[in-house]
C-alpha cells in the first residue's frame, strides 16, 4: 500500500511538472504572439524597422552575455569550501568586471546606436506627407511629386513600397505620437512643432499604427492603418483619391447636408467642407472607422453616427440618435458608397 | 586651484569633478539648443559647434583628470586600503581622496558619452 502510495504520489508530481511546464508554454503565448503581426518591431517591413530589430537583438544578445555572466559568477561565489581570494586578484575582478568591462560594453553599444541615425535620418524622396494628430483622429495630406494639389484624407495612410516618405508630424491640439511599428520607430507630435520622420517600406502590406503618447481619454482608441503598395498601384489610387466622392447625390447626400454634417466634414463633390472633423470624401475605401477601431461596415456606421462618445469618449463628434432610424439608415448607406 | 594644489580633502574638491560634468553638460546641450533654434535649414552642417563641443569636451577631460591626480595625493597614492573606518584626519583624508578619484573615473566616462552624439549627428534634423 505504502509503495503504490508513493507510486501514486510521484506520478501526482510528475503531472504537477508537466502542467506547470505546459501552464509556463500557455502563458508565453501572448508573448510570443506579440513578435509578428501587422503592430510588431520585431516583425519590421521597412528600413527604419529592420534597423531598430537589428539593435534590439544586439542588445539581446549583449544583456544575455551580462546576465549568464552575472549569474556564473553568483554561482562561482555561493560555491562551497572556498578559498578566500587574494585582496589583491579581488580588486582586480572588481576593477575589471565591476567598472571597465562594463563602460566599454555600453559604449559600444552607444556608439553602434550612434552610428546608425545619420542613414536613419537622411532626406526623404519627393513625395511629402503632412499628418496631423488630434483628439482622436489623424488627419492626412499627401503632396504629390511634382506639384499638384494636395489630396486630403483621414485615419489611413497608403505609401509606395521602397521609396522614401518624409511625413511631417504636427499636432494642433495635445501631444500625441506617431507610431507604426512595422515600419519605423516612434516621433512625436508637438503643438507649435513640425517633426520629420522618413519612412521607407521594404514589402507590401497593410500594417497598424497607433498614438504612442497618452492624449485623452480616447487615447487608446486613436489608431489607423498603412497600406504599402507598388508604386503604379499607389500612383493611381492617389490620382483616385484627388478626386471628389464617386456618389454624391441621393437621399444619403441630402440628409447629410441638412443635418448639419458638412459644418464639420467636407465631402468633396458636395457643399460639405467642414474642416473641424475627418474628410470623408473616400470614406468606403478606408478599412477600418473611427480611427482603426471598427470595422467598416454599414451597421457600425450608424452607432458611430447615433453615439460616438460611447465608441471614443471625450470625441468631439455629437451624437444623432435623435434623428429618426431610416434617416440614420440612410446616411450610412450613402457613406458606405463614397469610393 | 580647487583640483590642482590644495592641501587637504574637503567637501569641495569631492565635487569638483561631477561639477565639472555638470558644467560640460549644460555648455553642450544649450549650444547645440540654440544653434537648432536659430538653423533656417536643418539640413544645414553644425561644424563650428561640433567644434566647440570637442574643445569643451577636450578641457573638461582635461580638467578630470588634473583632479584626479590631486585626488590619487590626498588619498595617499594607494597606501592604505578600505575601509576607511578610522575617527583620524589622515584616514578621513584618504577616504575622501578615493571617493573622489571614483568620483573623477564616473565623471571622465560621463562626459565622453555626453559628447558621442557630436562624432555622428551633424545637423539639426
Amino acid at each position: 500500500m505504502a509503495r503504490h502510495g508513493r507510486f501514486r504520489s510521484a506520478g501526482g508530481m510528475m503531472r504537477l511538472k508537466l502542467g506547470g511546464c505546459r501552464g509556463r508554454a500557455l502563458l508565453a503565448l501572448p508573448v510570443l504572439a506579440g513578435c509578428s503581426g501587422a503592430q510588431s518591431a520585431l516583425d519590421p517591413a521597412g528600413f527604419e524597422a529592420d534597423a531598430v530589430a537589428r539593435l534590439f537583438w544586439i542588445m539581446l544578445g549583449a544583456a544575455a552575455l551580462l546576465w549568464v555572466a552575472v549569474l556564473g559568477l553568483a554561482r562561482y561565489a555561493a560555491r562551497p569550501r572556498q578559498e578566500p581570494w587574494r585582496h589583491r586578484s579581488a580588486g582586480r575582478l572588481i576593477l575589471w568586471c565591476g567598472a571597465i568591462g562594463p563602460t566599454l560594453l555600453l559604449c559600444g553599444l552607444l556608439v553602434h546606436s550612434l552610428l546608425l541615425m545619420p542613414a536613419l535620418r537622411a532626406p526623404g524622396g519627393p513625395l511629402r506627407v503632412e499628418v496631423q494628430g488630434e483628439q482622436f483622429w489623424w488627419r492626412v495630406r499627401y503632396h504629390p511629386p511634382g506639384g499638384g494639389p494636395p489630396v486630403e484624407s483621414a485615419n489611413a495612410l497608403r505609401l509606395p513600397v521602397g521609396q522614401r516618405v518624409e511625413l511631417r508630424l504636427t499636432s494642433p491640439d495635445v501631444i500625441h505620437s506617431f507610431w507604426v511599428p512595422a515600419l519605423a520607430g516612434k516621433m512625436d507630435m508637438i503643438p507649435g512643432r513640425t517633426n520629420r520622420l522618413v519612412l521607407e517600406p521594404s514589402r507590401t502590406g497593410l500594417f497598424r499604427g497607433a498614438c504612442a503618447e497618452f492624449c485623452g481619454a480616447s487615447h487608446a482608441l486613436m489608431a489607423f492603418t498603412v497600406e504599402v503598395m507598388e508604386p503604379a498601384a499607389f500612383q493611381r489610387w492617389l490620382a483616385e483619391e484627388g478626386r471628389p466622392a464617386a456618389a454624391p447625390a441621393g437621399e444619403g447626400a441630402a440628409l447629410f447636408l441638412k443635418n448639419g454634417c458638412g459644418a464639420c466634414h467636407t465631402v468633396r463633390g458636395t457643399p460639405a467642407a467642414g474642416r473641424v472633423g475627418p474628410d470623408l470624401t473616400h470614406l468606403a475605401s478606408r478599412p477600418t472607422l473611427g480611427a482603426g477601431i471598427l470595422d467598416n461596415t454599414r451597421a457600425n456606421r450608424e452607432h458611430f453616427i447615433t453615439h460616438p462618445r460611447e465608441i471614443k469618449p471625450s470625441a468631439l463628434m455629437p451624437g444623432f440618435g435623435m434623428l429618426p432610424e431610416g434617416e440614420i439608415a440612410a446616411i450610412a448607406a450613402w457613406l458606405g458608397r463614397l469610393q | 586651484m580647487l583640483i590642482y594644489n590644495r592641501k587637504h580633502a574637503d567637501l569641495w574638491t569631492l565635487l569638483a569633478p561631477p561639477a565639472i560634468w555638470a558644467i560640460h553638460f549644460l555648455v553642450c546641450y544649450a549650444a547645440a539648443a540654440i544653434a537648432c533654434a536659430k538653423a533656417e535649414d536643418i539640413f544645414a552642417g553644425l561644424g563650428g559647434l561640433r567644434i566647440l563641443i570637442l574643445v569643451v569636451t577636450l578641457l573638461a577631460l582635461a580638467l578630470i583628470a588634473v583632479a584626479g591626480l590631486q585626488a590619487r595625493r590626498h588619498w595617499g597614492f594607494g597606501t592604505d586600503d578600505p575601509p576607511y573606518e578610522q575617527p583620524t584626519a589622515d584616514v578621513r583624508q584618504h577616504f575622501l581622496g578615493y571617493a573622489t578619484l571614483l568620483l573623477c573615473a564616473l565623471s571622465f566616462v560621463s562626459v565622453v558619452f555626453v559628447a558621442l552624439p557630436a562624432l555622428t549627428i551633424a545637423d539639426c534634423r
